[in-house]
């Protein structure tokens, strides 16, 4: 039978998402995309400038990928609430990542007021992705406040210093029936591999790719990295042992037998 | 007539909607939302949408983020 994630209102084949910031040159975001297999990518909403000729994002994402919204920009629920609403006006579903940030250096989410958003959002039938930092008792009350998915931080936002709240996240794949979804931060496949080792559900992945000598090569290796977490996750745990354990036979031989 | 667009005080013409406010911007052809005074308003109501001082008005589009 196939893995497949169910999530929101989707059943997902890939546990791999996709942000589409950061890249040099928005024409390459179509070929990430192949390359990557995912099935999910976040986009984000800003005032339109005038004098510039931005293109539309939405021009080089495959019209079967889901598009998620990101409050990127929000410093409150109640910024974020309008963003939601913003982007769901746009016609592209309602699947919301909730992002609230007031933190400028280190870009972490503001856990209180992501709740907050959570509650009334959910309510009004958008399917929330909290992004949040990785605390049991906010998953928690995400969780009853009606989120699709956590999304807990792995490292700040375009660190690519990894997972480094692997304690933490663990915690809360362990004790939430709702999807985990670790989000920001992680820089190398093996980050991503990590995360799904420990059961996570899927990974969000943008900088590490956008900014990777070749975007369309690193997508591949993190599609590949979140299959094999996967696997190795389903199959269950391997044991440790405090001493070797020999692979190959251990008779001598080239000696004197005694 | 001073409004707000964007976050920024202009003072413009006198608009007769805002659909009239969107085509002087060439953004009636965009992919884009607009929120008239928190409200927002569906592109078939922007002619019926009529700008007065002190409104404050959000056009927003999508742009690539994580």
């Amino acid at each position: 039978m196939e893995d497949c994630l169910n999530i929101a209102d989707k059943s997902l084949s890939n546990r791999l998402f996709i942000g589409t910031g950061k890249f040099p040159d928005k024409r390459i975001v179509k070929d990430v995309i192949r390359a990557s297999g995912c099935e999910v990518v976040t986009v984000a909403l800003r005032r339109v400038d005038e004098d510039s000729e931005e293109e539309n994002i939405l021009d080089y994402i495959p019209e079967n990928c889901t598009v998620m919204i990101n409050t990127s920009g929000a410093r409150n629920a109640d910024e974020a609430i309008r963003i939601a609403r913003l982007g769901k006006a746009m016609g592209c579903g309602n699947w919301i990542k909730i992002e609230v940030i007031s933190d400028n250096k280190y870009l972490l989410p503001d856990n209180m007021e992501t709740l907050k958003a959570t509650e009334v959002l959910a309510k009004e039938g958008f399917f929330v992705f909290a992004y949040m930092n990785p605390d049991l008792v906010i998953a928690r009350q995400l969780a009853k406040a009606g989120a699709a998915a956590v999304m807990p931080l792995g490292s700040p936002i375009g660190s690519n210093r990894g997972l480094k709240t692997e304690e933490l996240v663990r915690i809360i794949v362990n004790e939430i029936a709702i999807p985990v979804i670790v989000d920001a931060g992680l820089g190398r496949p093996s980050d991503a591999a990590a995360c799904m080792e420990m059961g996570c559900d899927a990974v969000l992945v943008n900088t590490a790719i956008a900014t990777a000598s070749n975007p369309v090569k690193e997508a591949e290796a993190f599609n590949l990295a979140v299959k094999a977490g996967r696997l190795h996750h389903l199959l269950g745990s391997i044991k440790t042992m405090p001493h070797a354990k020999a692979s190959s036979p251990l008779t001598g031989f080239l000696r004197d037998i005694k | 007539m001073k409004i707000k667009i964007n976050g920024k005080e202009e003072d413009a013409a006198v608009f007769t909607s805002l659909a009239d406010l969107m085509a002087s911007k060439h953004l009636e052809q965009k992919a884009v939302v607009v929120e008239h005074n928190y409200n927002i308003i569906p592109k078939e109501k922007w002619h019926e949408t009529a700008i007065a001082e002190g409104d404050n008005i959000e056009i927003v589009s999508f742009v690539g983020g994580g």
